[in-house]
């Protein structure tokens, strides 16, 4: 059974089935609970679950992300809404000093079972300081989770699954995509970590994408095939960390060409990293260098026009695969 | 409403047994007999990093943790060794963890900043000046949420109260006791220095515990030499917070009368008769004057404690050396939970 849902709901969805069958599953974060939360997504949560399960918490992104690790190494499963991932800096020193490393540097005694999640990239004219995709930087560090799910039914069934893990998980929604439709699969649809999705299947050029650059590339695919006749496949990593390498390696071995794809920054990112493992592991496959598509190197702008010129555009993904299979730029 | 205070004095708590106070001499000198095999073992090359010892302290964890029931937890940071001594970890696995083997506390991952033992309440020593105090206030609400009666020990020092993690932690843990929901002690160990720097010459508002006034956690003072005056404030306080699910902060004046850490040479940024000072309230040295002045014990029973203390830890020092490197593969675990332990390999 599946019904169509937005990705709020679906987000929801997620949560409330946990919280059912688990009362140590607690959210907390600025104004999700009295005030409904700043993006509507923990609206009604606190009289159901009562203050004790959906906290309001102070402006106070290190303090109360260090608790709820706290809360995680005695057994809670607390769910932490970060309003914006680019609050979170404030609290990075908890989340990699403490959440990501203390289960190795206490020998493996302790558990960390906690869920942080908000809205992560840009696309919506918050400017500079509201706009960041954290992926590349959550994800460098070993002992967190880092996953970016795109579609209504994966962000539910991410969540559960995010919930359930003994470990960090860093959960990066695509939030400017908190409206958009899809099929979502009713009751427990827990979707495994480390697994790429196929997005489209395809023959000639493996674009490879995560987060809502991932509905960027299904739009230039189709853009090649009318115009082009240029069949793409398109990948949806949905895991950052873990990280599906061979169904990379497998499209690749396939389509002999690939673009990767990102709204964040290109020096340093994830495009980079799975450019790297396409020559380790499909080197030979390869008949054209792997093309890499990213934001402009500048801080968000607000503007509209400069911000769409900041970020990835169908066009420079559709380019971008024609200089892969060398045919004329348009 | 700044909360009222009260000022425990020298030796103002209940008359304590003479036994007690032989055990918690012999706990002291452990501790001391402990932090100076370290000293040793880190100018050896035995033990590398950074290494930070408890000496002038003692007092302090000892008179706290003498309240310590079973279920509750203790967090600290980097200053930890005597924590995990007092709440009963073997010494042979304390100073492994210390040489680096695998037989120490934390398989020899973490060193002297990160000793754990979950089972007997240590969650942990940490090494970012005032990052675990949130975790601590974290601990203190899971108690309550799951409905049981313990309470957390956080333990920070002078240093970290100009942290913004402590502010933040503070006011959280001030908001959840408003609902009982945060049975946490802060004990603030005020050695008188973060690292070299004094603590007048980081804020200009040098009363520590009232820096809690402002996030309506009742706090005071107690001469953390006197071992004594700890144990009282300890077991009233730690039954307050039992009952009532608030916080409660205590500022224990000591003196770190040994570096900052083992490559410090302290005489740069201290007075020698400041040193001198605080030595002659030495927290051994004064309970030993007690104790021989009140016929608790002669200097025969004194003694005895401290040859066997010294036994002891020179078997831990023995077991430490002798004992294995970390099996090579043991990079690669405890980094993650669960099942599907995944390793960070590709």
């Amino acid at each position: 059974m599946a019904e169509t849902k937005t990705y709020r709901e679906a987000l929801r969805e997620g949560m409330v089935h946990e919280m059912d069958r688990d009362e140590s599953v607690v959210l907390m974060g600025e104004d999700i609970g009295v005030y409904g939360g700043t993006h509507l997504i923990t609206d009604g949560l606190i009289d159901e679950y009562g203050p004790k399960r959906v906290m309001d918490t102070p402006i106070s992104e290190g303090g109360f992300t260090g608790a709820a690790i706290g809360m995680a190494m005695m057994g809670m499963k607390p769910v932490v809404e970060m309003m914006t991932w680019n609050f979170s800096f404030l609290a990075s020193d908890q989340i990699i000093q403490n959440a990501a490393k203390v289960r190795y540097f206490s020998g493996g005694q302790v558990e960390v079972p906690l869920v942080i999640r908000g809205p992560n990239g840009g696309g919506v004219q918050l400017s500079a300081q509201h706009t960041h995709s954290l992926e590349n930087l959550y994800g460098h560090f070993p002992g967190l989770k880092v996953v970016s799910p795109v579609t209504p039914n994966d962000v539910k069934g991410m969540m559960i699954t995010a919930i359930r893990d003994p470990n960090p998980v860093i959960f990066l929604e695509a939030g400017a995509l908190y409206g958009t439709k899809g099929e979502v699969e009713e009751g427990d649809n827990a979707v495994e970590f480390g697994k790429a999705r196929i997005a489209r299947e395809g023959s000639d050029v493996t674009l490879i994408a995560y987060g809502r650059q991932v509905n960027l590339c299904l739009r230039a695919a189709n853009t090649l095939e009318e115009e082009d006749g240029v069949s793409a496949e398109v990948i949806d990593l949905r895991s950052i960390r873990p990280f599906d390498e061979d169904t990379i390696v497998q499209s690749v071995e396939k389509t002999h060409r690939a673009v990767t794809v990102q709204e964040q920054w290109r020096w340093f990112g994830v495009a980079s990293e799975v450019a790297a493992i396409i020559q380790e592991g499909a080197f030979d496959s390869l008949d054209a260098p792997v093309q890499r598509v990213s934001g402009a190197e500048v801080p968000a702008p607000y503007a509209r026009n400069l911000e769409l010129e900041a970020f990835p555009s169908e066009k420079q993904v559709t380019n971008a695969a024609r200089r892969a299979l060398y045919i004329e730029e348009k | 409403m700044p909360a009222e205070k009260e000022h425990s004095e020298n030796g103002g708590g209940v008359a304590t047994s003479s036994e007690r106070l032989v055990d918690l001499y012999t706990q002291m000198v452990k501790i001391r007999a402990f932090e100076e095999a370290c000293q040793k073992g880190f100018r050896q090359g035995k033990i590398g990093g950074y290494l930070h010892v408890y000496i002038g302290q003692e007092a302090v964890a000892t008179g706290f943790l003498d309240s310590f029931k079973e279920g509750d937890k203790v967090i600290t940071a980097y200053r930890d060794h005597a924590h995990a001594l007092l709440l009963g970890t073997d010494p042979k696995e304390v100073m492994a963890e210390l040489y680096g083997k695998g037989a120490g506390m934390v398989k020899g991952k973490g060193g002297s900043m990160h000793l754990f033992d979950v089972e007997r309440g240590l969650m942990g020593g940490y090494g970012i000046v005032a990052g675990h105090i949130p975790l601590g206030v974290g601990f203190a609400y899971a108690m309550r949420y799951q409905e049981t009666d313990h309470i957390t020990q956080i333990y920070l020092g002078d240093g970290s109260i100009s942290n913004g993690a402590f502010h933040e932690a503070a006011n959280l843990a001030g908001l959840w006791g408003k609902d009982g929901m945060c049975p946490a002690l802060f004990i603030v160990e005020n050695n008188q220095y973060g690292m070299g720097t004094s603590v007048e010459r980081t804020t200009a508002m040098t009363d520590l515990a009232a820096k809690f006034d402002a996030y309506g956690i009742e706090n005071e003072k107690v001469d953390g030499m006197d071992v004594e005056a700890v144990l009282e404030c300890a077991e009233r306080l730690t039954e307050k917070v039992r009952e009532t699910g608030k916080p409660y902060a205590i500022e224990a004046l000591t003196y770190r009368t040994a570096p900052h850490g083992a490559a410090d040479f302290f005489e740069k940024y201290r007075e020698k008769e400041e040193i001198e000072e605080w030595r002659k309230r030495d927290p051994i040295g004064m309970l030993e004057k007690k104790l021989l002045e009140n016929d608790a014990a002669d200097e025969e029973k004194l003694d005895e404690i401290r040859s066997e203390a010294k036994e002891l830890i020179a078997e831990a020092v023995k077991f430490a050396d002798e004992s294995e490197e970390p099996e090579i593969d043991e990079l690669y675990t405890d980094v993650y939970a669960g099942a599907d332990e995944y390793t960070g390999e590709e």
